[in-house]
Formats: structure tokens, sequence, C-alpha cells
């Protein structure tokens, strides 16, 4: 793997002064996925907040091709034009190798997204889908989507006198994914640079479909200050909410583990989004609800990963 | 050299697809769409062309894909009817604004609900302001011509738009004919080779293609679409005639039929006017001064043609497949009328009326059309427009129709 040294010497394909949010971290996870990368790449994306910064015409961030269509294609797109890459391919009219890479936000790629997403991935087109996941339609105003966690409030699901918040768990996409049996499947967080950067190369190296799906706190949606991301999205792991991992070949093998796992709650601290679970009886014993889920669901992967 | 064969409409799209071997096309079933593609991945199963299927899960990803396929630089191309091109509709758009040549069969049937397989114009009209030009057929020989004309109509760099090559479904789709194929090597020379100015594949001079267009540029995007379908028409114009050195057939943006001196004469889309020539024929030889004039070009519409053809008629009567629900007529016959208007011909001129036939399927025979000529030649009697909106074989309404003698010669109103 690069170092940090090589990878910051490397050329910017996402140029600076793009529109992203004070602390935005997606973007972040945007720099991390492409620095990963050795040869051409092709870029498709979503619609959603990556896109909408990144481009306005006649500016435009991106120093590598790349398109946008709409808001649930992505991968289909992708999927045409890596389709369009082997027809030239094989007619002799292009020989260098490109990477083609397919990012969307949770929205694009857990709720509207799904099914463009699962039919790319089982007719095991050559291509990276990159999820950037921020838990929520941020781009729109921070409505609910199926990756917001349990009890968050969102635009769309709201706290009040009868409400908690989010009434469900989110939807385990990952799983969903290692489901399709595609070679490589993993979950990031843009903390870990380190990770993130040696799963972007790793998936790049495998040929057919992979997928990544990568934690991306937002500062507007889960409410902190723009500083404190990165320690936020290090607490997702260290509370073992957001578990670090790969499934190479449906082989698990956990990418990060907590020398000592801290409780959800410290997680939820940090984030105006949950602060009403913080106030009240009902909301610590939602918490404890919390707990249990994400024990439940640790101790599955820690089972999983020890397996040979 | 030309071959002649026995085809269906699908068959002889597949046919012309083949000799047009895009690089890419992307393909989800719907009926009656079904057999185009069976019969295309057939080809690519025994190695007949080199193209990539892309074999999706949805009409939405068949139109998606293409379009990454058509903005990486590949010829790229897909088919779909009703509720396929429904679901695409989305990005049928976008295709459009993106000035991307893509040709896309649509096999024509009726719009749910209910939910129907058979032949209407619905799903094409409901695609009638999404920025492609639109070519109609009324066989199959027409649906193979129209596809070989489509991909360098679309291509050319003064038109750079998605061509809708309709047929109808079951009536076109599924009817064996004959027709006429050219050599291989004659549809390959004259498609020529795709060669874009900006594509993805292209990493050397990255594009940003799609990219968020607002308040200050996004009124001038979407008129300068304009200007592909503006140019179109003289691009239609100049492919039908390098089209017809090679094949011997020419194509027109409208066909007339017997319009010299007809008094009265039927505007009408697609299949129904082989059946209207039939018709007109059988009139003639009853001394009846009967026409037709059948629109291929859809988009761009042939405002000055139909103008001009219509000019010596005193009635029309416009048919459309679909409905255009709460006003009168279809949307053929609001743009026969928006037309007639523009070009300063009052209502008293020529005395136009709408008639809506078909839908999901329902039979039209030359009964009916006799019936709907023999209308018009009331309203010339009466001076005016008897009835405005009519309907043909349809169960509660007063449906136009003669009845046929023995000897086939039409005699009687029923």
């Amino acid at each position: 793997m690069a170092t940090l040294k090589e990878l910051s010497s490397k050329p910017e394909l996402f140029a600076s002064g793009h529109r992203a949010c004070a602390g935005c971290l997606a973007a972040v996870g945007i720099h991390e996925v492409l620095r990963a990368t050795n040869k051409d790449v092709v870029v498709g994306f979503a619609t959603g907040c990556m896109e909408v910064i990144s481009t306005i015409f006649p500016y435009t961030s991106w120093e590598i091709p790349y398109i946008h269509i709409a808001f649930e294609n992505a991968a289909a797109v992708v999927s045409g034009a890596e389709a369009a890459y082997r027809a030239f391919k094989k007619k002799g009219k292009i020989d260098k190798d490109i990477n083609f890479i397919a990012f969307g936000g949770d929205g694009g790629t857990y709720d509207i997204g799904l099914q463009s997403l699962s039919g790319a991935m089982e007719r095991g087109h050559n291509m990276l889908y990159v999820c950037y996941n921020n838990q929520a339609y941020m781009n729109t105003g921070v409505q609910r989507s199926s990756a917001t966690p349990f009890a968050a409030n969102t635009a769309t699901d709201p706290t009040g006198k009868a409400s908690f918040g989010k009434k469900q768990f989110p939807k385990d996409l990952t799983e969903i994914m290692v489901a399709h049996g595609i070679p490589y499947v993993a979950q990031a967080a843009v903390h870990h640079w380190k990770d993130v950067t040696a799963k972007v190369e790793k998936a790049l190296s495998i040929k057919g479909p992979k997928f990544i799906n990568l934690l991306a706190p937002c500062t507007l949606g889960w409410k902190f200050n723009a500083e404190e991301g990165l320690e936020i999205s290090r607490l997702a792991a260290d509370t073992c909410i957001w578990p670090l991992y790969e499934v190479e070949n449906g082989v698990y093998k956990l990418s990060y583990k907590p020398k000592e796992r801290k409780p959800v709650i410290e997680w939820f601290e940090g984030q105006g989004r949950f602060k009403h679970l913080l106030k009240t009886d009902e909301g610590r014993k939602l918490v404890e609800e919390y707990q249990v889920e994400i024990d439940k669901k640790w101790n599955r992967l820690v089972s999983l990963s020890e397996k040979k | 050299m030309s071959k002649v064969v026995a085809l269906t409409g699908n068959e002889a799209a597949a046919e012309a697809l083949r000799q047009i071997n895009p690089d890419v096309i992307a393909a989800y079933p719907i009926t009656p769409q079904t057999e185009l593609m069976h019969k295309y991945a057939e080809f690519v199963a025994n190695g007949k062309v080199d193209t990539e299927m892309i074999l999706v899960e949805s009409e939405h990803s068949a139109m998606s894909a293409t379009i990454g396929a058509s903005a990486a630089g590949a010829r790229a191309m897909t088919a779909t009817s009703s509720q396929g091109l429904a679901l695409m509709w989305e990005v049928v758009n976008i295709a459009a604004s993106l000035r991307l040549p893509i040709v896309m069969p649509v096999i024509n049937r009726a719009i749910s609900g209910p939910i129907n397989i058979h032949c209407d114009h619905s799903d094409t009209m409901g695609c009638r302001d999404t920025g492609w030009i639109q070519l109609f057929s009324e066989d199959s020989q027409e649906v193979y011509d129209n596809c070989c004309m489509a991909v360098r109509i679309a291509e050319h760099p003064d038109v750079l738009t998605p061509v809708m090559v309709n047929f109808d479904g079951f009536i076109i789709s599924h009817t064996m004919e004959r027709l006429e194929i050219l050599e291989d090597n004659e549809v390959k020379n004259f498609v020529g080779t795709y060669d874009p100015k900006y594509y993805l594949l292209n990493t050397k001079n990255p594009v940003s293609i799609g990219p968020l267009d607002l308040q200050d540029y996004y009124f001038e995007h979407r008129r300068s679409q304009e200007y592909g379908l503006q140019n179109s028409v003289k691009v239609i114009s100049d492919v039908a005639k390098k089209y017809a050195v090679l094949s011997g057939r020419n194509y027109g943006f409208i066909e007339k039929f017997m319009m010299d001196d007809a008094e009265v004469a039927i505007i009408c889309l697609g299949s129904t006017a082989g059946t209207v020539k039939s018709t007109v024929k059988k009139l003639r030889e009853m001394g009846k001064k009967v026409g037709l004039i059948k629109i291929r070009v859809y988009r761009p519409f042939p405002n000055e043609e139909l103008i001009e053809a219509l000019k010596n008629v005193k009635a029309v009567a416009v048919f459309d497949r679909s409905y255009g629900f709460g006003n009168v007529g279809g949307p053929l016959f609001i743009e026969v009328r928006a037309g007639l208007f523009g070009a300063g011909i009052s209502p008293k001129d020529i005395l136009v009326s709408s008639y809506i036939y078909g839908l999901g399927g329902r039979d039209i025979t030359e009964r009916h059309i006799a019936g709907v000529y023999y209308d018009l030649f009331d309203n010339i009697k009466a001076g005016k427009v008897k009835k405005m909106q009519n309907y043909i074989n349809l169960r509660g309404e007063d449906s136009p129709e003669i009845i046929y003698n023995v000897d086939t010669s039409l005699v009687s109103k029923s």
C-alpha cells in the first residue's frame, strides 16, 4: 500500500474549490477513494450532495471523466460505460486499462438506487461501487433513509411528544451485497484513511463487481461541529456501530477490532440528532435496546470472521 | 443489391440492427418488443454481431446503461414498449438533453391502466416533449428502412439527437410481411462509424457530463436542444435522399396518397395508413375524391409539408390512436389544428374533425374508414363540422361505419 507521503504527492483528481460544507466528510471520502487509484478512472455519480457540490455549469471539480445522469441509476450508467469499454477493447479501439467507479449516497444506494445496483452487481460488470453513507438524505434537507440509524431525529421522522425519531434499525446493505456473491465487499469509514486506501486498492485489483460502504459523517444532518466529524467516525468504529470489515470471496475479515469496545451512548453524545435519547428514561431505554442490537450484530461478525 | 425476405416487424428491426452492429445494446423484455431482442440475442449467441449486450433488470436501467455506453463513446441502442417507455421516461429526457445519438425502436402499445398489451400510440405520445426525433412506420419495410436511416440522422453532428423508431405492436411487430433488405456491407457503409467529439473513455481529455445547471444556464441548454431538432429537418431529408439512391425507396416527412385532387383527407400515423390506402382505392373506384396523408416524421413536426398537402382539401379527419384527456382530440389533432391556424387557415376554410380510434388494439377496418370519409362529405354539405369529437368502433358512441355490398364495393351508411 502507498504511504501517506506517496498518496499526498499524487495528482489531484478531485479539485478543491467545490461547494461542500465546511467539515464535509463525504468529500474527504471521495479524495480517499480517488487517491487509491493507479490507473485511468471513469466516475459515474448518483444525484446527491457530492454531485451537487462537485459541478455547477460551467465549473467542475473533476479532473477525470465524470458522468451524472439521475438519482437511482449510477450503477446502470457505469455498467453501460463499462460495456462500451469492453466493446472498444474487443474491436481494438482502446488498449489502456480503465477503472470504473460509481458513487452514490445512501439514498441513491440503499433506497432508490438499490435495484440498479443489484442488477449491475449480478451482471458482473468490472466496476467498483462506493456508497458514501451519511445516513440520510442530506442533499434535500435530512430526510430519513433506510440507512438512517434507529432513533435518529430527521426531517421526515422527527422527534416529538409522540415520536422518538426513526422506528427502524438501518437496512444492512453491506450484507445484502455479500449475499450477491460478488468477489469483494467492504465496510469502511472516512477517519481510517489507511483502511479506505487498502480496501480501494484491493477492490480495484480484483476483476468483477465490488462494493464498498463508506461511512461519512455529516455535520449538518448529524448535528455536530464541523471539526468533530473524524472523531465521530472513529467512535462509530470503536462502539462497533459501524464495524470495519471486508468480505473477499465470501471470507469475512475484521479490518479493525477495538481494544476496548466503547458503549454506544458515547457515539450518541456527540450528535444533536440523538440528543433526545439522553434526556429521558425512555430515551435511555432506547439506548439500551440499541446496545443489544449492536452487540448481536458485532458478535455475529466476530464469529463470521473467525471462521476459516 | 436488395434481397427479398419475409419478416415480422420485430425481425425486420432486428435485421437492421444486426447490419448496423452497434457496440452496445441494453435490453429488458416487454411485450410486444420481446421478439426483437430474442432475435438480437440469437445474433450475439451465434457470433453474428460483436455487440456487448447488457441484459438489465429494468427499462429504467436499459436507458441508463444505453446513455452510459453512448456517453462513453459507443454506438448504443435499446428497444421498448408501453410501460417500459413510461418507466424510462425520466432518463429518455436526459438522453436528449445530453445530445446522445441513441436509436430506440419503440413497439407501440397501450399504456396501463387498465393493463393491455395491444397497439396504440399512448406510449410514444407520452414522450412527445422529451426532445427525441420520432419516426413512425407503416409496415415492416418502413421499420427496417427507418432503423437504417435513424442512425445517420441521430449521429449527424448538426443533429446529435436521439431517435425513436415507432411501429405498431402486434399489427406490425408480429405480422410477417414481404420486404426488401440491403446487403450487410451496404448498411455498414451507409451508417459509417460513430466518432464523437467528447466521450468518457477518452481519459486524455476528461469531460464532466451532466453537471448541475441552474438558473443561469439551464434555459440556454434546453434551447440548444431545439437547434438539434431544427437542424434535423434538413438532415432527415438528406439522409432519405441518400437512402433512396441505395434502396430505391423514397421517404418524405409525410406521404401523400391520392391527394392531388382530393376533396377530403384523413391524416394518420403508423399501420392504419395501409388500411386507409386500400379504402381510398375502393372509394376512388366509386368516384369519390378522397386521399390520405400519412405522417412519417412526427418530431420534428412537418407543418409546412402538411399545410401544402392540405391546401385544396375541404374537410379533413385527424386520426389519433391515443387520448388527449381534457381537451378535444388527441395529440395529432391538436398539432394539425395548431399548424393550420398558424398558416392563417381558418376552421371555415378546412373543416377539421377528430377521430380517436384503436385504443388498446381495438380493430379499425375499411368500413370504419369509409364511414369517416362519408362524414367528411356530410360536413362539406353542411358547411360545418357536424361532430368535432368522434370515436371509431367504440361502444356507446355513434361510430362511423359503411356496410359492404357482396361485391365488396362500399355502398351505404349503416
